[in-house]
């Protein structure tokens, strides 16, 4: 079949149009199609069009008109709906605001929900003190509960070591 | 001076290139997409002085161009090299980049994330590349506080780059494989286990000449060593099949190969007008003929270059002025006649 419009190409695109409950068909080529206003085509596919098309798709339940209208980045100002027709976020604070949402489609898209690669080396340095504080604190409990003081004595030097690290290093 | 274009690489009859990229942002900062001009001004000025006015050897190395001071041609030039992203070219108002000298390194300020660190080099030195996106990124966390996020690592402005930010990917010449009819299925098997096939000019662009950019899609989950390891194995995999299909063609015809090598240097030595799909086309005859040893006076590095100098703000820039797109295609034959050294 030929192009309505053209003549000359094949028609790979066919419209069906009903306005008013007139029905209308138009069968045209791809260019044809994209110069007409026939037809909304979107011809700027992106990633990031393809990325948050893939939000809504994850729910159970379609998403409430709500959300998308009033959850929001305080930080920066990027509201839900927004960020779904951009496919970019903000700042990243962002990370936090629609955490609900995102980490859906960070583990649908990635596979994946925990970051095992490079850390910088200073808040990387931060994070990794704050979790040895952490394991320290457990065991002045349980030498505390022991009535062990000597040793509790020793961790608690120890964290408040490990403590006043991170302030210097902040 | 552009090390990727000037000269040949391990593997390099089949790997054009090897590149790195890891996207950093900073925590004080909203993401490029939601900066004011005022302070995408700010980060362009806080990352160069890392770079330029630090104690490291690396601030006689590097020049920062901002985009908008550079003409429309300039950046288009950038471009085609490879050494600066669509994004940020379309981004010019805002944006910037750090190069250095021999052009294997690239800072890009404010692509879509703040900072996008490349290194590209020649042929397949993957590892290589990553060493040196490493360190410099080790010498900007010195003086920069990036956003992280214990669980999530970098945070990107898109979550697709979110954890290591790290896009590795090689440019590879497959020739062969697309001959023999067997690239679909080798591209397909590379989709599988999540690596993503794309043109010479990255997302969105088409495969011409068959050269194809292979790169992870995966950036959270894994360490960066695991992603590069993935990619090489796979790239080794791919290159061996492509000389498996390289040595099917030549023992079962080689006189047809020859022939169809030999017809593709007869045009390009003559053409008078030549159009760049045309010319990419019949490239990748001339490469491979230069790879099989069948065409003896011609070097691949000078290939590269002609691809390289061939693209339409290349071509504009060399001419000094804006030219047609017919005015293109004649001085695109021109070049290629007089870089194949016919005199006709």
């Amino acid at each position: 079949m030929l192009c309505e419009s053209c003549n000359k190409r094949n028609a790979t695109v066919h419209v069906t149009k009903i306005l008013n409950g007139n029905k209308t068909e138009l069968h045209l080529c791809e260019q044809c199609a994209k110069q007409g206003e026939e037809m909304p085509f979107d011809a700027s596919f992106t990633i990031n069009n393809f990325l948050t098309g893939l939000l809504d798709s994850i729910q159970d339940s379609p998403i409430k008109v709500d959300y998308i209208k009033t959850t929001k980045c305080d930080h920066c100002g990027m509201t839900y709906g927004k960020f779904k027709q951009l496919g970019r976020l903000g700042c990243a604070q962002c990370y936090t605001a629609f955490q609900e949402k995102l980490i859906e489609l960070i583990k649908r898209v990635q596979g994946n929900e925990v970051h095992s690669g490079k850390m910088p080396k200073r808040s990387g340095g931060v994070i990794r003190l704050k979790k040895e504080i952490k394991k320290l604190k457990v065991q002045l409990d349980e030498v505390i509960r022991k009535e062990e003081f000597e040793k509790a004595a020793v961790l608690r030097d120890k964290i408040r070591e490990l403590e006043s690290q991170i302030q210097d290093m902040n | 001076m552009t090390k990727w274009i000037e000269q040949s690489g391990p593997d390099g009859d089949i790997i054009i290139s090897s590149r790195i990229r890891l996207a950093r942002n900073l925590q004080e900062y909203p993401f490029p997409v939601a900066l004011t001009k005022g302070k995408s001004k700010e980060v362009i000025k806080k990352v160069g002085d890392v770079i330029l006015e630090g104690n490291t050897v690396l601030k006689h190395d590097f020049l920062l161009q901002e985009m908008e001071s550079q003409s429309a041609l300039e950046r288009q030039v950038l471009m085609e090299k490879h050494l600066i992203s669509p994004n940020l070219m379309e981004n010019h108002e805002r944006s910037a980049v750090l190069l250095n000298k021999d052009e294997s390194v690239s800072i890009m300020i404010n692509e879509e994330d703040h900072i996008r660190i490349q290194c590209l080099l020649p042929g397949l030195q993957l590892t290589e590349a990553w060493d040196t996106a490493d360190k410099l990124d080790d010498v900007l966390e010195e003086s920069l506080h990036y956003a992280f996020d214990e669980q999530l690592g970098y945070l990107t402005s898109c979550p697709t780059n979110v954890g290591t930010g790290i896009r590795a990917s090689v440019m590879v010449h497959l020739p062969a494989l697309s001959m023999t009819g067997y690239i679909n299925r080798v591209l397909q098997a590379a989709n599988q286990i999540g690596l993503a096939v794309r043109g010479l000019y990255g997302e969105g662009t088409e495969f011409v000449g068959n050269v194809f950019q292979i790169s992870n899609q995966i950036t959270l989950g894994r360490s960066e060593e695991e992603i590069i390891a993935n990619l090489k194995d796979v790239t080794r995999q791919i290159v061996q099949k492509e000389r498996d299909a390289r040595s099917t063609l030549l023992n079962s015809n080689r006189l047809g190969l020859e022939d169809k090598i030999y017809r593709s240097y007869g045009i390009l030595s003559n053409a008078r007008i030549l159009t760049s799909q045309e010319f990419m086309t019949l490239l990748s005859d001339l490469r491979l003929g230069v790879d099989l040893a069948i065409l003896e006076n011609v070097k691949i590095e000078g290939l590269n270059q002609l691809m390289v100098m061939t693209q339409p703000g290349c071509l504009q820039k060399s001419a000094a002025k804006n030219l047609s797109a017919h005015e293109r295609d004649v001085r695109r034959a021109a070049i290629v006649r007089e870089k194949l050294g016919s005199k006709g």
